[in-house]
């Protein structure tokens, strides 16, 4: 990871308004980087964004908070400690902080041989980089011996924009929710970010959170009480549709909802943060409670949360209009991460866009 | 078996009646690693025979006079921790395991059969005393680090062994552990090579050289030692010539050992790699075994050399 690199994904760009997608003005210059860093670390403000609404940018403060009562508690990245915002919990924690430089295979089993002499891991980096390079180290070293790591999988999606497919995490959904005793939940902002990092402490087993690009708007006012990993929230109430989404599609699901409600459809939105064990009931209650299915991703169509309640809603034996829209089954063309929401109708407006088409007769 | 197999007393010096005594019964500890994978091999139909046996006095010299550990209480958090990096040698660690008193040696019985414990590669969640599994290549010196870490955030002060084979060496993963356990000053980690010269396609430095091992690892800020990996007195030397300084250079010590050794038709003879012996073949190894090494006698696949004492 060059510097350029790390400054670009980690502190720059311009924020978003509650709603809205990720900015156009994603520049990665240095200087943004160095002008926006003592706001970050103060948790003010990053260019008129709360810190607080920003997932990403908490981890390392939970972390922090966590480790204060919780002595197992230890931290490891890959070089992005900036980034992954795990830098909140070295400047607290330095004896329980480990960068493990760019080698994320090494920094997954390492936490692994952790776990099995007692520690709560907490391993943060890109979601490319973890969840498809360590993919075969996550299943043998962490969920084969069950042991207690937590990854932060951050940059998820096609977040990073037009750093290119080497970038891009569209793929780990389907690779991590293949993998047996393996956790797999998304993080729709900060405050379920929160919240997921609490309930990790008493999973018995591996987790892998993903997290969008650290930009993501509020969804939840504050941390959700009682949330508990395979237990999907319904945030709104329809029947005329069902959106079920997961992550950084939650926000512009309740957007495209509420512009569907203009056109007088009532939506359902259920925030399906768990992927691996998919909450089954839900799905199945969406199906025999509204009249049509959308699922939406920030991930390939196949094989990520889509594909997950396609197996559900046909075992059941639904027969319910279903739908799975997220990212074609290609590698992404190259654009800004606002624009390529945009260009895959996964921002609020492209979403209303799909659900108006596939319910029209 | 004592509950305590050792303390981390002074191993007996070199020439000493105390040391012939260890090395003695250490002999017979490695004919015991031998003739087990040979029995345990013909329950599975095939086994991985000559990478187990190139790490026979290396498991009997750990766990009868090296690590400190509890037999009767697996998780004593202040043992010695030992990962098998080249999990495809389990069929020999097996049964030292049991003998020292982890499990009932009886379980052995039904090794790879449907539900049993015990497969090719050791599963720690199975398995008393394995405390990493293993089997895919290049994890274990990652996994090793690991627990020497943990030991230094809790103040602990066991050791963290790890024996990884030679042609294990080509995984990239390793040398990102090698260079973490530099960087980290890994001091309480000690890592050994069976450098037993054969991969499973031929000689390790025809298929992709490995060498100069001791020269990498030193340019990695390891402290190096390169010992003959079958010669007891060298292997407990090497031991007793530990760092002690947790925050010391993690330490390496290169066996140079020989494939399939002990068993003169198996050695350094890749075909061997995975094999299984039948009929009067299988009474003629045991017996061969129960004598001692010979020998070396150039394989079909090497050079005698090396490990030949």
């Amino acid at each position: 990871m060059t510097d350029d690199t790390r400054a670009a994904t980690g502190t720059t760009g311009t924020g978003t308004a509650a709603g809205q997608q990720i900015s156009d003005t994603f520049t990665g210059s240095e200087g943004a980087s160095a002008a926006l860093k003592p706001k970050d670390q103060k948790g003010t403000t990053v260019k008129g964004i709360q810190a607080a609404a920003i997932p990403a940018f908490v981890a390392g403060q939970e972390l922090a908070d966590l480790g204060e009562t919780d002595p197992r508690i230890v931290v490891l990245t890959a070089d992005l400690a900036g980034a992954g915002r795990t830098a909140d919990f070295r400047d607290r924690h330095p004896d329980r902080f480990f960068n493990m430089g760019v080698a994320e295979q090494n920094m997954i089993s390492v936490a692994a041989g952790m776990a099995a002499s007692g520690l709560r891991p907490y391993l943060s980096t890109f979601a490319a980089y973890v969840a498809l390079l360590g993919c075969e180290q996550i299943r043998t070293d962490l969920a084969y011996p069950g042991l207690p790591v937590r990854i932060l999988a951050h940059h998820s999606g096609m977040s990073l924009g037009y750093y290119g497919t080497s970038h891009h995490s569209l793929e780990d959904l389907s690779a991590m929710r293949a993998i047996a005793d393996l956790t797999v939940v998304c993080a729709a902002d900060a405050n379920q970010l929160r919240a997921i990092l609490r309930a990790s402490l008493d999973l018995a087993g591996p987790l892998y959170i993903r997290l969008g690009r650290g930009r993501d708007p509020e969804v939840y006012p504050e941390v959700p009480a009682g949330f508990a990993f395979g237990r999907a929230i319904r945030l709104t109430e329809g029947r005329d549709l069902t959106l079920i989404t997961t992550g950084s599609q939650v926000r512009p699901c309740l957007d495209a909802a509420a512009l569907l409600a203009e056109d007088g459809l009532a939506v359902r939105v259920v925030d399906m943060h768990t992927i691996s064990p998919i909450n089954a009931d839900e799905a199945i209650a969406a199906a025999t409670e509204t009249a049509a299915v959308m699922t939406v991703e920030e991930h390939n169509v196949t094989g990520g949360l889509g594909s997950a309640v396609a197996e559900v809603l046909l075992e059941a034996g639904a027969a319910v209009p279903f739908r799975r829209h997220g990212v074609p089954d290609e590698h992404v063309v190259l654009g800004p991460p606002a624009a390529l929401y945009a260009h895959y109708e996964l921002d609020a407006a492209g979403i209303a866009g799909r659900a108006r088409r596939f319910l029209a007769p | 078996m004592a509950t305590e197999a050792r303390t981390g007393a002074p191993l007996p010096a070199r020439g000493t009646a105390e040391r012939a005594q260890l090395i003695s019964l250490l002999t017979d500890k490695a004919k015991l690693v031998r003739r087990e994978t040979v029995r345990l091999t013909r329950i599975a139909g095939a086994g991985h025979y000559t990478g187990t046996f190139s790490a026979a006095e290396l498991f009997a010299a750990l766990y009868y006079a090296q690590l400190r550990y509890r037999p009767g209480e697996p998780g004593w958090p202040d043992r010695d921790r030992f990962v098998l990096s080249k999990g495809h040698a389990a069929i020999g660690l097996y049964p030292v395991l049991a003998d020292v008193g982890f499990f009932d040696p009886a379980l052995l019985d039904n090794y790879t059969r449907l539900h049993s414990r015990f497969g090719d590669h050791p599963d720690m969640r199975k398995i008393p005393g394995i405390d990493f599994s293993s089997g895919s290549l290049g994890h274990g010196l990652s996994t090793t680090l690991g627990m020497t870490l943990a030991a230094r955030v809790q103040g602990r002060s066991y050791r963290s062994y790890v024996i990884l084979g030679d042609g294990e060496l080509c995984e990239g993963q390793v040398w990102e552990a090698a260079m973490a356990a530099g960087h980290y000053r890994a001091g309480s980690l000690v890592a050994i090579v069976d450098r037993n010269q054969l991969s499973i396609d031929g000689p390790t430095e025809s298929i992709m050289g490995v060498e100069p091992l001791d020269e990498k690892f030193r340019a990695f800020r390891w402290r190096v030692q390169r010992i003959d990996g079958h010669d007891f007195d060298a292997i407990l030397d090497a031991f007793a010539g530990l760092g002690t300084d947790p925050h010391g250079p993690p330490q390496m010590i290169i066996a140079d050992t020989v494939k399939g050794r002990g068993v003169q038709r198996m050695e350094l003879d890749t075909n061997w790699h995975v094999g299984n012996l039948v009929g009067a073949d299988y009474d003629d190894v045991l017996a061969e075994i129960e004598a001692g090494l010979q020998p070396v006698t150039a394989g079909r696949d090497g050079q005698a050399g090396g490990g030949d004492d």
